[in-house]
């Protein structure tokens, strides 16, 4: 193939390469207005307004929307989130412990609480007074919430550190070891601030996590003040009988998720640059 | 008089992987012994066990007449009179120049944070890159970088200090600037046990010269018989591979 001159005809290909792809491309565009021109035809636009649209509906969820379901979300998320990230550390150090049992212990409580659905969990929790009696999760509902969020939480949130600490080299402790450092000094001083820099954008996407599953508060019986955004959706929406409020609280979490979604991948991509 | 460093017929088996197969050895106070060998032949796992970075399989360590592979011994304090300085630096890059030779003052040896940036200061400022106080690791080039960590070494008062090709990892112009930091350290009269290819410097600056090969020690002499001239074919080879490498 290399010795034959360039002059020669190209091997019975009908169509170049070029003109192949143009046609591909022409195709997919075809299937897309058709598709658009399907949906716009045979849509009730009228009837999808009115029960997901519906601005007076929509309104009805002002102030209350901010002051109170978001507040209530970024409450049960960040609180869970504090909870996931003190426990999630503590289990990734056992992790990584050179005492078995430690390391038995949390490799049982990640692989229990990543393997169930996060609302068996919170499930569970709302039986906690039954099967405890006399004992109370603090701080009510908010308390409830929290640790539900933060139980689940923790256990991604072990892996996470437990990668980050993994990825500081050996030569570090070692240099920190030959200073006369003891091994949990050593660290302290010198592994986990490294490691906590290097978890910074899998942890934003692991708030953003939290922030979805608080939505997992519904099934805790909350009412009144303790409401989030899914459950205060919900409840607005069998008041009117209309999906607006949902699409309403959708778009509120979106506000919130997608930044956050962009600022750990441009933390992501800041960390590559200064490696 | 008490050996700074004294190793009892060391073994060291990785898995089945015999690497040290009975060393003896000594380093005398102030003396400068360089470690040669080929690639693999187990020096850095010599000078690994000294500090106990690496648990021996069988033998005995002594550091100023201490037993560091007692079991009952405390080696975070016998540690802190060992420098040791690695062929990647191991800067923490997390922080700065100065950082990095207050820290483990600060943290081990207690000292307070004037004391210990003043100290920190005087080493930086004694192997040359006083200037690079406030720079992050990332920030130096290899030959300041491993500069720094000399420093970060010193700062800890030392009583001896261990050099693991220290300037290996480093582009050829800036060695030079390594070695004479290293040159200046012996010549104050600190014990040194390095390991290293750097024919010249061991040959002017160690007061021994050590040729290991396959997990033992060939040849342990003054650096005018095993570099100037080696009895043992192994060495021959060895020096006449690194001193002719075009041929
Ligand atoms: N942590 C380790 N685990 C297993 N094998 C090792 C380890 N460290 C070194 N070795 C092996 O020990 C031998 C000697 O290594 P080393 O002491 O680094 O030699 P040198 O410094 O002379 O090049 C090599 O074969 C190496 O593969
Ligand atoms: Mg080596």
């Amino acid at each position: 193939m290399a010795d034959q001159p360039t002059t020669a005809e190209p091997v019975r290909a009908r169509l170049s390469p070029r003109k192949k792809q143009q046609i591909s491309r022409g195709v997919q565009y075809a299937i897309l207005v058709v598709a658009l021109v399907v949906v716009a035809l045979y849509a009730d636009w009228g009837s999808l307004a009115q029960n997901f649209a519906k601005a007076d509906v929509a309104e009805q969820a002002l102030p209350d929307l901010f002051t109170i379901a978001l507040r209530n979300t970024i409450i049960y998320a960040a609180g869970g989130f504090i909870f996931a990230f003190v426990l999630g550390l503590l289990l990734a150090l056992m992790r990584i412990s050179q005492v078995r049992p430690y390391r038995w212990i949390a490799l049982l409580y990640i692989e229990i609480f990543r393997g169930l659905p996060a609302l068996l969990i919170f499930l569970m929790i709302t039986f906690l007074p039954l099967a405890l009696p006399g004992f109370e999760v603090p701080f009510g509902t908010y308390g409830q919430g929290i640790l539900g969020l933060g139980l689940v939480g923790a256990a991604y949130q072990a892996e996470v550190f437990r990668a980050g600490l993994q990825a500081v080299p050996k030569g570090q402790t070692e240099a920190a070891r030959s200073l006369g450092m003891s091994a949990s000094r050593a660290q302290v001083t010198v592994v986990i601030p490294q490691a906590v820099r290097m978890v910074i954008p899998p942890t934003t996407n692991q708030f953003v996590s939290l922030l979805k599953d608080s939505s997992l508060v519904l099934f805790l019986g909350v009412s009144g003040e303790y409401v989030e955004l899914a459950k205060f959706g919900n409840d607005l929406a069998s008041q009117y009988a209309n999906a607006t409020p949902i699409m309403v609280a959708g778009v509120t979490y979106l506000i919130v998720t997608i930044p956050l979604g962009y600022l750990a991948s441009r933390l992501e991509g800041r960390k590559g640059r200064n490696r | 008089m008490t050996h700074a460093i004294e190793l009892k017929d060391l073994h060291k088996y990785f898995g089945k992987n015999e690497v040290l197969k009975g060393i003896d050895m000594t380093v005398e106070p102030g003396q400068v012994v360089c470690v040669i060998g080929p690639s693999g032949s187990g020096k850095s796992t010599l000078l690994r066990c000294v500090n106990m970075l690496e648990q021996p399989t069988k033998g005995k360590v002594f550091v100023q007449g201490v037993e560091v592979t007692h079991p009952d011994v405390d080696i975070d304090a016998v540690r802190r009179r060992i420098g040791m300085v690695f062929q990647q630096f191991n800067l923490f890059p997390h922080m700065t120049a100065l950082q990095n030779v207050m820290i483990a003052q600060q943290r081990v040896l207690r000292r307070g944070k004037r004391e210990a940036e003043v100290t920190a200061r005087e080493n930086l400022d004694k192997v040359g890159v006083g200037a690079k106080c406030d720079s992050l690791p990332g920030q130096l080039s290899g030959g300041q970088q491993q500069r720094v960590a000399i420093a970060r070494a010193l700062a800890m008062d030392p009583d001896l200090m261990l050099f693991d090709e220290p300037t290996s990892a480093l582009d050829p112009e800036l060695v030079g600037d390594v070695l004479t930091v290293m040159r200046k350290l012996a010549e104050e009269g600190m014990t040194m046990l390095v390991v290293t290819h750097e024919m010249g410097f061991a040959r002017e600056v160690a007061d021994r010269v050590v040729f290991m090969d396959g997990g033992v020690v060939v040849e342990d002499g003054p650096p005018s018989q095993v570099i100037g001239d080696p009895r043992h074919e192994r060495t021959q080879a060895f020096l006449h591979r690194v001193l002719h490498p075009e041929g």
